[in-house]
């Protein structure tokens, strides 16, 4: 299975949001056993649970959750390239959290408000990327505003990851929301919690010219393939079965 | 509070009361009687109550290394996250490792209620001066692993924890009144996952009953050494701490499993278990105690694995921890400067 079913404009927004929260919630899921504070297990595994939870609830808006998870290509993922990027240090973790919770949360408050159909999943999500959100941004306050070390970690993880940002407001197939709009807001309240962080606000572009909207479009980087690989292969080992 | 700290020291310095007289012996022993009597009543002994410094350091030791278990404990099954077969099987393995992350610090919690630190007891633990269950330096090599650790493992670990939800110590007590409710849930998951692997293609079966043989007996030996090899034992029945022997234990998890590998389609490794009739329990093969003391010793399949990805997560997170104690003394007014 290599191109999943996007007959219809909801589909195909079900897909790309639903492998956003997939992929994230995987990458999470690689740090339980290795957080730097047993709260910190709690909490990741916590934001990967609910990031779980949306996927499945997207990805079945657009066929079976599971053929869609374990059986597509890595072109046929419509996941942003943000949330596939390794979980590198703790503030890496912590910036690409801060970058895609504020998006979310942005994102879902304005689905939530609208009747298309996606406003029931995104009234219960918009709780949940709330504390999300939260999480990212007291985490980035107390690195960015921390030891000298953790500064320095910070700024460099929130500039590595700049570059993955403007994908997020590409336009969408099937979600209606103003792109522009969403960036703006978003921008004001990344670059509000980077400063009261004693953070640099990355100068860089948001996204390189080949850049603008690749994962949406399946063209990843190059670390997805091997996550897609250790994700999948148990399922693929046995076609067909139940578990 | 104060006069427990006194009391406290009126004890420790037998002979030698706070004002030298005989009198704090006198009180002494009245505390003593005191903690004796409310130990045979069934009464639950609080922090700031009296209590013998062994009957401290027991339940010190023993809760310690329930809360290392229970982190230690996290590995084995997160190991299997990232390749867990449906998105079902995922939620629900994660769920289970976040569980045992809370168990691990409600634990930690009851433990820092004696008088210890959860940074003094973490120590320890990496530095191998305090230990967890044996059980877990055995390693997951297939997803039916998850599904043996499950039914085999938190089964056992139920058994054992079901009595301490009358344990004398109040606050183990209620820690584990709320851990065997999440504990008797991840047991029939993976009861459940078994199930469905059994009942699902050959080379499924075949990895179910794989892990069933490799887990059977390691599970038998979290009870502890035979009772009459047992050191602890009698002195905490004596406290109430433990309520049942090992080998009590022991026998009546073959009990309860017996049935169960029958309704899941498994057989269980050891040709000598059978009914006995007269005694109205199974009766089972030799444990290989050579094994269990080499696992203890740190000579197991993961030993060295577990202890040293918990000191790199505690190492390499050293930058974190100390990025937020530095946050907030910079930001919390009103508190005095360390």
């Amino acid at each position: 299975m290599t191109a999943p079913s996007t007959d219809t404009p909801t589909a195909s927004a079900a897909l790309a949001l639903g492998d956003d929260a997939l992929v994230l919630s995987h990458r999470l899921g690689e740090w339980m056993g290795h957080a730097p504070v047993l709260e910190e297990e709690v909490a990741l595994a916590n934001i990967a649970l609910d990031l779980l939870g949306q996927a499945r609830v997207l990805l079945s808006m657009a066929g079976d959750e599971d053929q869609l998870a374990y059986l597509r290509e890595e072109r046929a993922f419509r996941n942003l390239q943000l949330v596939e990027q390794p979980n590198g240090d703790f503030a890496h973790t912590i910036a690409r959290q801060l970058y895609f919770s504020t998006y979310q949360h942005l994102l879902y408050a304005r689905l939530a408000a609208g009747d298309g159909p996606f406003a029931p999943l995104a009234a219960k999500a918009v709780k949940e990327t709330a504390y999300h959100r939260d999480h990212a941004e007291q985490w980035t306050l107390r690195l960015g505003d921390g030891t000298e070390e953790s500064h320095t970690r910070m700024n460099r993880a929130c500039a590595a990851l700049w570059r993955f940002t403007g994908e997020m407001f590409q336009p969408v197939e099937g979600v209606d929301v103003d792109g522009g709009a969403l960036e703006a807001e978003w921008l004001a309240s990344v670059e509000d919690v980077l400063r009261r962080s004693t953070l640099d606000v990355p100068e860089g572009p948001r996204s390189g010219a080949w850049t603008a909207g690749a994962g949406r479009q399946g063209l990843h980087t190059e670390p997805f393939g091997r996550m897609l690989a250790e994700m999948q292969h148990l399922h693929r080992s046995h076609p067909g079965a139940s578990w | 509070m104060a006069t427990a700290a006194a009391q406290q020291t009126a004890r420790t310095q037998p002979g030698t009361g706070r004002d030298g007289t005989a009198g704090s012996i006198d009180a002494d022993d009245a505390l003593a009687r005191a903690f004796d009597a409310a130990v045979a009543a069934d009464e639950r002994i609080e922090p700031r109550d009296w209590m013998p410094d062994a009957y401290r350091a027991t339940l010190v030791r023993q809760i310690a290394q329930h809360a290392h278990s229970e982190i230690i404990g996290m590995q084995p099954e997160a190991n299997w996250i990232t390749r867990a077969p449906s998105l079902r099987r995922k939620a629900i393995l994660m769920a289970k490792v976040q569980d045992e992350a809370g168990h691990g610090l409600y634990l930690y919690s009851a433990a820092e209620t004696l008088g210890t630190g959860r940074d003094e007891l973490l120590d320890k633990l990496h530095s191998g001066r305090q230990k967890y269950s044996s059980i877990f330096n055995y390693p997951t090599l297939t997803w039916a692993d998850v599904g043996a650790i499950g039914w085999l493992v938190d089964g056992a670990a139920i058994t054992n924890q079901v009595p301490l939800c009358r344990c004398s110590y109040g606050p183990y007590a209620r820690a584990m009144v709320r851990i065997c409710k999440e504990e008797s849930f991840h047991q029939r998951q993976g009861y459940e996952l078994l199930l469905a692997l059994s009942k699902g293609t050959p080379e499924q079966h075949a990895m179910a009953q794989d892990a069933v043989d490799r887990w059977w007996w390691p599970s038998l030996m979290m009870f502890g050494p035979p009772d009459d090899e047992s050191a602890h034992s009698a002195q905490s029945m004596a406290w109430k701490i433990k309520r049942h022997s090992n080998d009590e234990l022991r026998q009546r998890f073959v009990d309860i499993c017996v049935p169960q590998a029958e309704s899941l389609g498994l057989t269980l490794p050891d040709p000598d278990l059978r009914w006995n009739e007269e005694r109205g329990h199974h009766d089972f093969g030799a444990i290989d105690w050579t094994e269990f003391r080499e696992v203890l010793k740190g000579n197991g399949p993961c030993n060295e694995q577990r202890i040293t990805q918990r000191r790199r997560a505690h190492d390499e997170g050293a930058w974190v921890r100390e990025a937020a104690a530095a946050h907030a003394a910079k930001h919390t007014t009103g508190a005095p400067q360390a």
